[in-house]
């Protein structure tokens, strides 16, 4: 056995670790707005990206230029990433839309603050949960992912752009600005330590070509613009060769594939992390920072002798049912903790069908849910 | 290439016959004329098709891109600029169109079409101005004359209308013309130069559109509206001549910025061309 190259460590705000993760995972295109608390990873592109041959940072005159200009990279056949923050993410629904239906793959990463509008612009929030979900118009599946520290802002980074080459779809990244303005000790992992997906070219000649084609994954092959494989790509509704398309039957394909590729593979897209769930009575559900303070909760609870689990939802959606479904056969109560309104609680009442007690903490003051916090609800069973 | 070849069947070899004909466009309108002109303007450059992108917007000049045998992209309302720019960033070898219309690229696509003009990004925009929505039923657009009469102005359009080719000039683009389909010939002229020129280029078509705008305007035909694009429009040069008062109501045609700068593109490439050899050497 060869010995283990060790890893390197760096000292990164979560900002920075979601940068050194789409480098790892091949990201060669960023087009951003600044906004703050996004603005680092913005930053941090544009002085690593010129010092990779052919990577490209441009800085566009507003969020919805920076969502045209990644999808523009993606059909060239590049790795392609935006972030904001909040308003700029209502912004970008409309070309995140597009992005859905043309089928093109990038990573946006929102760090959520305060809102309604403008809101609370560097305080701490979870509050676009549901935009992620239902922000754009129409009918769609959405990836939505979410990280609770510094290393998982990288890992979930990588995971992000693996997911969008996979299944040819617009992935977001939620993070919170606990996590984003975090710095912690971090390890970047070494060269084949990590999966890197790519999207699937064509191989065949391009006169068979036809570019929304239906395939065993429900994925069809991607090529770059300009490789020879002429076609049309649109945001109208399209048949398999990408020609706008009004015929019913159609339509219900192409709404079918679309979402079929995602609901196919939950086992892939839905990834938790489960701390003491498997004879937990008491479960906390939760994401991103507030993570960290429930699994403090959780442990103290343990001490004092409740049986407290931690659900850590690393995927937002498509909802992590299964594992929900798991503990809700032995929890008496879950336990919601989130920097909103009750956005994710939603969710969680839906798949818990009156199953279990939820009990939700919501804080909307720009202020992080503490452990204690959720630890005195966890006591109260 | 056969010298015998047809201004016709130079089109036949660049259009999608099989798949999206009949087309959407009524009688009369001219955007098939544009349409035919940068078809010809390509080939006389010699451009193979695979190296052709063109970037559509939403509206009747958005539908154009579905004919062509390009690589085609046809995107949201407003939005063709932003999604060029990434197209042409990320390979600077594709010879990028924007296909926009007047209130596509003037209204809600203004920003991209400033930054794109300040950036001087390697696009060619060609602008279809028929001074009005016309899918939408018929609506003022930027560009629509002050005074005329539209489904959203039926007592006479207040604001003033944009002029493209004074927006394009001040906002810093490279090559900036303007032509109409009554005069195909020096369309094709402009066209041509637009697409060999680097950085952004603004080609604005006037098309007549007689359905929505005319029936409304007193040019109750096509032919009506033609004769008003043969009276109106005249050359730049001559036009310059004109004394102020004889100036009302002609519309110059032709080139009004030819400046030859460097693309975005090649700007930022040679500055990365450079970084990376200087770290080569072991500099910084």
């Amino acid at each position: 056995m060869p010995r283990r190259k060790k890893r390197t460590e760096i000292f990164a705000l979560g900002n920075e670790a979601v940068v050194q993760g789409a480098l790892l995972a091949g990201c060669s295109f960023y087009g951003g707005y600044p906004i703050t608390p996004s603005s680092e990873i913005m930053e941090i592109m544009a002085a690593s990206l010129p010092k990779i041959e052919g990577g490209v940072f441009m800085q566009m005159e507003d969020e919805i230029a920076s969502m045209g200009a990644v999808i523009g990279a993606s059909l060239s056949g590049r790795k392609a990433m935006t972030a904001t923050s909040g308003p700029g993410f209502s912004l970008m629904q409309e070309n995140l839309g597009y992005a859905v239906m043309a089928e093109t793959p990038l990573v946006l990463v929102n760090v959520m603050r305060g809102g309604p509008s403008t809101g609370l612009p560097t305080s701490p929030a979870q509050s676009d949960v549901q935009q992620a979900r239902w922000g754009t118009h129409g009918d769609h599946p959405i990836i939505v992912l979410s990280a609770s520290d510094v290393q998982e802002c990288l890992d979930m980074t990588i995971t992000a752009f693996n997911m969008a080459e996979k299944y040819r779809t617009p992935v977001i990244l939620l993070l919170d600005e606990v996590t984003a303005h975090t710095r912690e000790k971090i390890e970047i992992p070494n060269e084949g330590e990590y999966e890197v997906f790519s999207r699937t070219v064509p191989s065949m000649p391009p006169e068979w070509y036809r570019p929304y084609e239906e395939t065993v994954r429900g994925v069809p092959p991607m090529p770059p613009i300009g490789s020879g494989y002429r076609f049309h790509v649109t945001g109208l509704t399209h048949d398999r060769n990408g020609f706008p398309t009004q015929r019913p039957e159609e339509v219900v394909e192409l709404m079918d594939r679309i979402h079929r590729k995602i609901d196919q593979f939950f086992y892939d897209i839905q990834l938790v992390e489960e701390i003491m769930t498997d004879d937990c009575d008491v479960c906390v559900i939760a994401y991103g920072s507030v993570a960290r303070s429930a699994e403090l909760a959780v442990k103290q609870a343990r001490s004092h002798g409740v049986k407290a689990g931690l659900l850590k939802l690393m995927t937002l959606f498509p909802y992590p049912r299964r594992h929900t479904e798991k503990i809700l056969a032995h929890a008496k109560t879950l336990v919601v903790p989130e920097m909103n309104m009750g956005q994710m609680s939603r969710e969680v009442k839906r798949v818990n069908m009156g199953h279990a007690a939820v009990r939700t903490i919501n804080r909307v003051d720009g202020q992080i849910v503490t452990p204690s916090e959720i630890f005195k609800v966890i006591m109260q069973g | 290439m056969s010298k015998n070849i047809t201004g016709n069947e130079i089109i036949h070899q660049y259009l999608r016959h099989n798949k999206k004909f009949p087309h959407v466009l009524c009688a009369g309108c001219g955007h098939g004329i544009v349409l035919g002109t940068l078809i010809r303007s390509i080939h006389s450059l010699g451009i193979p098709k695979d190296d052709v992108v063109v970037v559509a917007g939403i509206g009747c000049s958005g539908r154009l891109a579905v004919y062509v045998d390009f690589n085609t992209v046809h995107t949201t309302h407003g939005r063709a600029l932003s999604f060029a720019t990434g197209i042409k960033m990320s390979n600077p070898k594709l010879h990028v169109i924007a296909l926009m219309g007047d209130g596509d690229a003037l209204s809600i696509g203004g920003n991209h079409l400033i930054h794109a003009a300040r950036r001087n990004i390697g696009v060619t925009a060609l602008i279809l101005n028929n001074s009005i929505y016309g899918m939408t039923g018929g609506q003022s657009s930027p560009a629509t004359p002050e005074g005329s009469t539209t489904m959203t102005n039926p007592y006479g359009q207040l604001d003033h209308s944009f002029d493209t080719v004074d927006l394009a000039k001040g906002a810093g683009a490279n090559y900036v013309a303007r032509g109409t389909v009554f005069h195909v010939n020096r369309l094709e002229t402009v066209m041509v130069e637009a697409l060999e020129r680097p950085g952004f280029s603004v080609v604005e078509a006037i098309t007549p559109c007689h359905t929505q705008y005319g029936r409304k305007n007193k040019y109750k035909t096509p032919v009506d509206m033609y004769k008003w694009l043969k009276s109106t429009a005249i050359t730049v040069e001559r036009y310059n001549e004109l004394p102020e008062e004889k100036r009302e109501g002609r519309m110059p045609i032709g080139v009004f910025v030819d400046r030859q700068q460097p693309g975005f593109e090649e700007r930022y490439y040679a500055m990365q061309d450079g970084f990376l050899k200087r770290s080569a050497r072991g500099g910084k």
